[in-house]
């Protein structure tokens, strides 16, 4: 019986082993691919156990977090939902993130092993670190003047300051309140369809993930172009151009709103917004050296982080003469977001110096300490600096003399560019009135401020629109509340 | 010695004590009091890592655990000197652990509170172990009782069949308020049953007949028996779809056949009749084939966007705890639902031990059924070999069948975690099985020479 008896035993030994290396299976082997399985609700529930970092606003949380007491414990709140949501976007149970919370999800949920506080500590105490901080670079009140400005039309405001490239205020119109969309109930889900639906698509960033025809407000870079390539010398000598003109190649003839634009100088062109005289410039200057310029201001880079992407600004580089003419004001396949355009103000005000724009000052640790700065972006050079000298003049001009006398503001040197852009098929949609500036306090040592802004209006009769008309006014609300800051 | 059946001829003499095996009540009352203290300790870490502090009732706990520990150890040393002294601490530890885990889960659950309850019925089940070491001074009494012992496990066994089903079973019997499950009663009438039907007629069964290839099957005049057994745990299955309970029957039959008789025929046999009752069982019985389609395929419930089954919530947690465990009070194991404190308390422990914590958790369980074997090894007389036997392969059949089970090893069969898992009748089942281990172990080593028993 004793060898029996050892027989057994030998068997539960062997389903001991099996249950051993069944375990081992299950929990190393298998682990990871059980991890990810979409039936585990682990991850989610480990992700919202602890309140989020929050986004910070000029040393103000504009977000905060709220405790549901459910399994998905803590729920995304906005004290501004609205004013913000182009940054910050929305942190969803249900529907993912955007924007800030989406880029910045990792320090913001506490995810980023950067947090922990000794290389691969947590992988080893399985600790979860507290959310950071992410410090945004807006300036609140300009983010405020550029929000109530636009007033609900659709449209979208950028604003830099040119010497960094910092991000002071990006509006997008119109706006949605994130915080319905952060739980997993039904609400959640009626919000978002509700959202989805609305025709005016207020989830959209039109500030930089739509691309507007941004019409006359080109004209300062086929301005550059032409100073930089030496097509014109002086300001003020006669370009030598028609009115009308006839698109080379085509029986097509291009007009002026504005009269005086025949054989004018650049800087009365600049002023007066002369189409024949940019598009004669531009087709002078040639396809490589627009397209350079242009290029050189951020067209054509699809790859640019604020930290979120921007969407591609366009200047088509295979064009005939004709199409070069209206590339060269602004129309056919030139496309370029508000903040693509802030970005041409901005160079002009910066001595031809393009820095990338960006939106997240520093991100830090829950106690406080930076966990990341962000360091200086690198520079391009995109105009000559003797160029800009002279764009500044020629924009200076447009806000004393020309159409955009709305921007001035008492104290400062303001340069501006207005632009009416017509788009739709035959141009038949109601046109975008752009604006593009910059200010510069007659005290400050350079330029504080560089904004761009686009209304779509379609509220409004067509007459009415134009830039200096409807966008000006923003502009010059968003560069007071710059400069009004110390 | 004189109360022994006829069986029991071989019985030893009294031999003088010249050469006593050592004691080794010392080191049975260390490990205790270490058991106690992990226990403990687990409770503090459930309570730290949940609210920070303490929990209130830590001392309280520790002490109540503790005196019944003593207790159980005072009764070991009066009553049973040469017991094995692992036997006790790992039933100590075990249940201790079982309270720290249900005691976590019911964080989880604040209207259902199962740990109070399962402390008195930890109480209640050393109490017996006491009863037992104390009343019971010889193991072989038990043989007067075979007939006896049957007859009360089947009424158990059917007695549930009166009731009302719960959660598609009928194992359970509710009497004011409390739920018992007759059956856990009824595993240990069962073994004490088999080994002295065994014991007693071990002789007639290994006459082998025919020999088919290198197998000696059993004559058909013996095959009696065993198609009996066969007959009942089918009927079990069917009458209360407990295809656990059923397996384990049968399971433990086969095995203390074989070691009584040696045949490795009645194996054959053993596993043609399971081979025929479990697809015949997985083709008629919905229940059961529905649990065999979820072992296959886990994940088809969350493939067909109905969210996650059991199964697959036990094998999230076992895999969310991987190497070292989330920690104790720290995961999320509740999310299994229904019967995460009994059936599925594995997977608790899996999450928040790791596979550190469980391969403990294991070899606790195997050293347990090793002292058993141990104790049956050191036995001179059949019916204490195959009592101790029994016990020890019910211990490690119903581990394997239900850890087996949540880790997705063989199909899910509801059946409890020995000592770990919530429910009365279980805890106070393995206190009776320790204190029956307990007793064989005693009379074996206090009957040695000290020479060729260990």
């Amino acid at each position: 019986m004793t060898r029996h008896i050892r027989h057994a035993g030998y068997f539960c030994v062997l389903l001991l082993v099996a249950l051993l290396l069944n375990a081992a299976r299950v929990q190393v082997v298998q682990a990871p691919s059980y991890d990810r399985n979409p039936g585990n609700r682990r991850p989610d529930i480990t992700r919202y156990e602890q309140p989020r970092g929050d986004i910070l606003v000029g040393g103000r949380r504009v977000t905060g977090s709220r405790d549901t007491r459910e399994h998905l414990r803590y729920e995304r709140t906005y004290t501004d939902g609205p004013l913000y949501a182009p940054v910050t976007g929305f942190a969803s149970q249900l529907y993912g993130t955007t924007l800030l919370e989406s880029t910045e999800d990792g320090v913001l949920s506490g995810a980023d092993p950067m947090l922990a506080p000794f290389p691969l500590w947590n992988d080893f105490t399985r600790a979860r670190n507290a959310g950071g901080d992410v410090v945004t670079t807006l300036h609140p009140a300009a983010q405020e003047a550029a929000f109530k400005g636009l007033a609900g039309r659709k449209g979208a405001v950028a604003a830099l300051e040119p010497s960094t490239g910092r991000i002071l205020a990006l509006v997008s119109a119109p706006s949605y309140d994130p915080q319905p969309l952060s739980g997993n109930g039904s609400a959640a889900a009626r919000a978002w369809a509700r959202l989805n639906a609305d025709k005016d698509r207020p989830m959209l960033n039109r500030a930089v993930r739509q691309t507007y025809p941004p019409g006359s407000t080109f004209k300062v870079v086929t301005a550059a172009a032409a100073l930089d390539t030496g097509v014109v010398t002086d300001l003020e000598a006669p370009t030598d151009s028609p009115d009308p003109y006839r698109l080379p190649g085509t029986r097509t003839r291009l007009t002026n709103a504005s009269k005086g634009c025949a054989d004018a100088s650049l800087r009365e062109a600049f002023t007066l917004s002369c189409n024949t005289v940019f598009a004669k410039l531009g087709v002078e200057v040639g396809v490589p050296d627009m397209t350079a310029t242009a290029y050189a201001l951020g067209f054509g880079n699809g790859g640019l982080r604020i930290p979120f992407p921007v969407a591609r600004s366009t200047f088509d580089t295979t064009l005939d003469k004709a199409q070069l003419a209206l590339s060269s004001i602004g129309q056919y396949n030139t496309r370029a977001t508000p903040l693509q355009m802030a970005m041409v103000a901005a160079a002009v005000a910066n001595g031809g110096q393009v820095r990338d724009p960006y939106l997240v000052e520093r991100t830090t640790r829950p106690g406080g300490g930076t966990l990341a700065a962000a360091g200086s972006r690198a520079v391009r050079q995109a105009m000559y600096p003797s160029t800009a000298v002279r764009l500044r003049a020629m924009m200076r001009d447009v806000v004393e003399n020309g159409g955009g006398r709305n921007a001035a503001i008492r104290g400062a040197k303001v340069g501006g560019k207005t632009g009416t852009a017509q788009h739709g098929l035959g141009n038949s949609g109601t046109p975008y009135a752009w604006f593009v500036s910059w200010a510069q306090g007659d005290r400050d040592l350079a330029a504080r401020v560089a904004v761009a802004v686009v209304v779509e209006d379609a509220e409004a009769r067509r007459g009415d629109i134009s830039g200096g008309g409807d966008a000006a006014p923003i502009a010059r609300a968003v560069m007071r509340a710059v400069l009004k800051s110390p | 010695m004189s109360k022994a059946g006829s069986t029991v001829a071989t019985a030893d003499p009294p031999t003088p004590a010249v050469s006593r095996l050592p004691r080794r009540r010392g080191i049975e009352l260390a490990l205790i009091v270490l058991a106690v203290l992990l226990s403990v300790y687990g409770y503090c870490a459930v309570g730290l890592a949940r609210h920070g502090t303490l929990p209130p009732g830590a001392a309280g706990y520790g002490a109540g655990l503790g005196v019944l520990a003593l207790l159980a150890h005072l009764a070991v040393r009066l009553r049973a000197p040469y017991a094995d002294p692992l036997l006790l601490p790992i039933g100590v530890l075990l249940n201790g652990l079982g309270l720290v885990l249900i005691y976590r889960l019911d964080l989880e659950t604040p209207g259902d509170r199962a740990a109070p309850a399962q402390l008195v019925w930890s109480t209640l089940g050393v109490a017996l172990f006491i009863l037992v070491v104390l009343l019971l001074r010889d193991h072989r009494v038990l043989q007067r009782y075979t007939y006896v012992c049957v007859v009360a496990a089947l009424v158990l066994l059917t007695l549930p069949i009166l009731f009302p089903a719960v959660n598609g079973a009928r194992i359970w019997i509710r009497i004011a308020g409390f739920s018992i499950q007759p059956g856990e009663f009824a595993k240990v009438l069962l073994v004490v049953f088999f080994a002295a039907y065994l014991a007693a007629n071990r002789n007639a069964l290994a006459y082998t007949g025919r020999r088919v290839w290198k197998l000696q099957l059993p004559t058909g005049r013996v095959l009696g028996p065993i198609v009996a057994v066969w007959l009942v745990s089918v009927g079990v299955l069917i009458l209360e779809r407990d295809l656990g309970t059923s397996l384990l029957f049968f399971g433990l039959f086969v095995v203390l056949l074989y070691v009584a008789t040696g045949r490795t025929g009645w194996i054959a046999v053993g596993l043609l009749l399971a081979a025929l009752g479990a697809v015949a069982v997985g083709r008629l019985e919905p229940h059961v084939h529905s649990r065999i389609e979820t072992w296959l395929h886990p994940f088809a419930s969350i493939e067909a966007g109905e969210g996650a089954n059991q199964l697959a919530q036990s094998l999230f947690a076992f895999a969310e705890g991987g190497l070292l465990g989330a920690g104790l009070g720290l995961g999320h194991s509740y999310l299994i639902g229904f019967a995460v404190k009994s059936d599925f308390i594995l997977a608790t422990a899996g999450e928040e031990l790791g596979l550190a914590g469980i391969g403990a958790v294991f070899l606790l369980y195997g050293l347990l059924v090793e002292r058993g074997f141990r104790a049956g090894l050191a036995q001179r007389e059949p019916f204490g070999r195959l009592l101790a036997v029994g016990l020890a392969s019910l211990v490690a059949l119903q581990v394997f069948v239900i850890a087996g089970g949540v880790t997705g090893l063989i199909p899910l069969t509801g059946m409890a975690m020995p000592f770990l898992a919530q429910g009365g009748s279980s805890v106070v089942t393995n206190w009776a099985i320790v204190a029956l281990l307990v007793r064989v172990s005693d009379s074996a080593r206090r009957g040695c020479d000290g020479q060729d028993a260990r």
